[in-house]
């Protein structure tokens, strides 16, 4: 662990995404006191200085109704991060099990589950948290669920695809002949050779929850105003493009420097955990 | 040969279920809307009884499961309803939106594989040097924005600051193209009008590349990781024994052991495309899928929600299909053998 760590920050690039995260996960944990205008998070009118580009007093500029962009996304940092970490505390291990399952036991087993992963795959995963958001009330909770249901059938795939080949490797056929159960030759065998995909995909997947969600919020689907959200801010922005161009460009580049740093992060250790083995 | 064909037909079974499969999801979704869809449509001012009859005539009165009944009956026949938005049968929105959206996302995603893959490929030739260093710091960050802030970023860059490319739509209004496919590149050519191939070839690019950056980026990324786990395999250490050319090496046995786990990815990344083309059309104005989407999603029009999901799922199967036979022709682990081919 300490090794990793050393290792990650002596590589210029995954320093870069350590500062990066460290930078958003902080101001969202400390919002309330970086935050030159915190009472802006909620519906707050200004019309002395609404809809400025970048001053000394608002250095991203103010949206619409005179809010600080700076203060309003340093909140939205923490709608993103919460849904973030949830899915990904849910999402992984159901479709592992799945996938695992699936994979190795064949037949039957394998035709069900992966006909109900593949269900939920057919539908494009953006349409699928599209149609559930349409339904369910816009909530951060409903956009968790909506967002959880189409992630993990991703994991089940990858994850099937592993165990399927692995299932023909001679370790696992040894492993048949001395008589090992299945849930051993699944979680012990098998699955360790499935970690290395998974923990990628999952450091990478948590910039791509941040994506999905802030989607949604584009759409007017997702966390609904006066909370702030990057995707909804940019919503709001575009119809004002080129003019102030601030309302877009600043939650925009928020968005991409948040992901860009979970994104170094799991690069890097994705390469650490790779040369452990 | 026969393994693959067998595997096709199989396929196809398979797809059919899961298209039963998707329908009853996306039904069981629509009907937990909250509110009464023929108040919805009917609007405020309707009276009692003529809610109560077009309840009766959209058969909301009965079970869940007799509704679905009604609801698979009528699209064996080619029916998805009438839509309470638009008051035209839903077949008929559908063929006159999906193929503008459908030609923006191929085209993405022939940029998808036509540049991701090269990427990938320099990259791991290259690894450790700095084409490499900087193809993976350009392919994350394509990675690391959703398809709507690229879309924002390219046309605040390239339609306005830099006026190259158009900023909204499809084609200029100027051309008379007769409808004949609803793709436009396909329609032009087919009118053998060059100038107005060229016109939407330049409207269709912006978009296009802002829909395709992540997916150049996931396939860039994606390739790179994959090969150069081929590279350490014994036998392209034997082939560079026997002193094979790089680029031969390259190739032929890094790069194809490789395509199979990318196809699958690339497979899926069509999928996300699909989706993300409702962002990246909201933006650019494409008069395709997302806007009659989004607009039925706010009214509730359970008709028009139902055949929109369910027509982007059967496309998306179709590709998924094409990318399943793909990989039973390469894997000969799959063409070869019985077990495989389950």
């Amino acid at each position: 662990m300490k090794r990793t760590i050393i290792i990650l920050l002596r590589n210029p690039l995954s320093l870069l995404g350590a500062v990066l995260v460290a930078a958003v996960v902080l101001s969202a944990v400390l919002a309330d006191y970086i935050a030159p205008f915190p009472e802006h998070r909620g519906a707050v009118v200004d019309f002395v200085h609404f809809n400025q580009g970048p001053t000394a007093r608002n250095v991203m500029g103010t949206d619409l109704v005179g809010r600080d962009l700076f203060s309003r996304i340093l909140y939205a940092f923490r709608i993103s991060l919460i849904l973030g970490v949830v899915v990904l505390a849910i999402a992984p291990p159901i479709g592992t099990l799945v996938g695992l399952f699936a994979g190795y036991l064949g037949g039957r087993a394998e035709f069900v589950l992966m006909r109900l992963t593949d269900v939920f795959l057919s539908i494009p995963p953006l349409v699928l948290a599209i149609a559930m958001m349409g339904v369910l009330e816009p909530t951060l909770m409903n956009a968790m669920l909506a967002v959880t249901a189409m992630w993990w059938p991703w994991y089940a795939r990858l994850v099937y695809n592993i165990a399927r080949s692995e299932r023909e490797e001679g370790y696992v056929l040894a492993a048949e002949v001395i008589g090992a159960s299945t849930l051993h030759i699944t979680l012990r065998e098998i699955l360790p050779n499935c970690l290395p995909a998974i923990i990628t995909k999952m450091t990478l997947d948590m910039g791509f929850v941040i994506i999905i969600a802030s989607s949604l919020s584009f759409l007017g689907l997702g966390v609904q105003p006066p909370t702030p959200d990057l995707g909804s801010m940019v919503a709001e922005g575009a119809r004002y493009l080129p003019d102030s161009w601030w309302l877009t460009v600043f939650p925009g580049l928020a968005i991409l420097i948040a992901v860009f740093g979970f994104n170094l992060i799991g690069d890097a250790l994705r390469e650490i955990l790779g040369a452990d083995q | 040969m026969s393994a693959v064909l067998r595997l096709l037909s199989r396929r196809l079974g398979i797809s059919l279920i899961v298209l039963v499969g998707v329908s009853m999801l996306i039904f069981g979704i629509a009907r937990v809307i909250p509110g009464d869809p023929a108040r919805i449509a009917l609007g405020p001012n309707a009276t009692e009884e003529q809610v109560a009859n077009l309840r009766e005539a959209l058969h909301l009165n009965d079970p869940v499961v007799v509704q679905y009944g009604y609801f698979v009956a009528d699209l064996l026949q080619g029916d998805l309803g009438v839509s309470l938005f638009t008051n035209r049968p839903v077949t008929l929105d559908i063929a006159q939106f999906l193929p503008a959206t459908l030609e923006l996302v191929l085209f993405a995603g022939v940029l998808m594989v036509g540049i991701g893959l090269p990427l990938g490929m320099w990259s791991a030739r290259y690894r450790g040097r700095w084409p490499d260093h900087l193809i993976r710091v350009v392919s994350l960050l394509g990675v690391s924005a959703p398809s709507f802030v690229w879309a924002v970023i390219l046309m605040l860059l390239f339609a306005f600051f830099l006026p190259v490319f158009p900023i909204a739509g499809r084609i200029t209004d100027s051309f008379e193209i007769t409808r004949v496919t609803g793709f436009l590149l396909v329609d032009t050519l087919l009118a053998r009008n060059g100038a107005a191939f060229a016109d939407v070839l330049w409207h269709i690019f912006l978009p296009a590349f802002a829909l395709a950056v992540s997916g150049i980026g996931q396939a860039a990324r994606l390739t790179r990781a994959n090969m150069v786990e081929t590279y350490d395999r014994p036998y392209v250490e034997m082939a560079q024994a026997y002193g094979f050319s790089a680029r031969r090496i390259a190739a032929k046995y890094a790069f194809k052991p490789s395509l199979i786990p990318s196809l699958t990815i690339i497979g899926l990344d069509f999928a996300a495309m699909l989706g993300n083309a409702f962002l990246v059309e909201a933006v650019f104005a494409w008069p395709g899928l997302s806007r009659y989407g989004v607009a039925v999603i706010l009214r509730k029009d359970l008709n028009a929600i139902i055949g929109t999901v369910l027509i982007i799922s059967a496309t998306f199967l179709i590709v998924n299909l094409i990318v399943d036979l793909l990989i039973a022709f390469l894997n000969p682990r799959i063409r070869h053998s019985e077990r495989g081919a389950s």
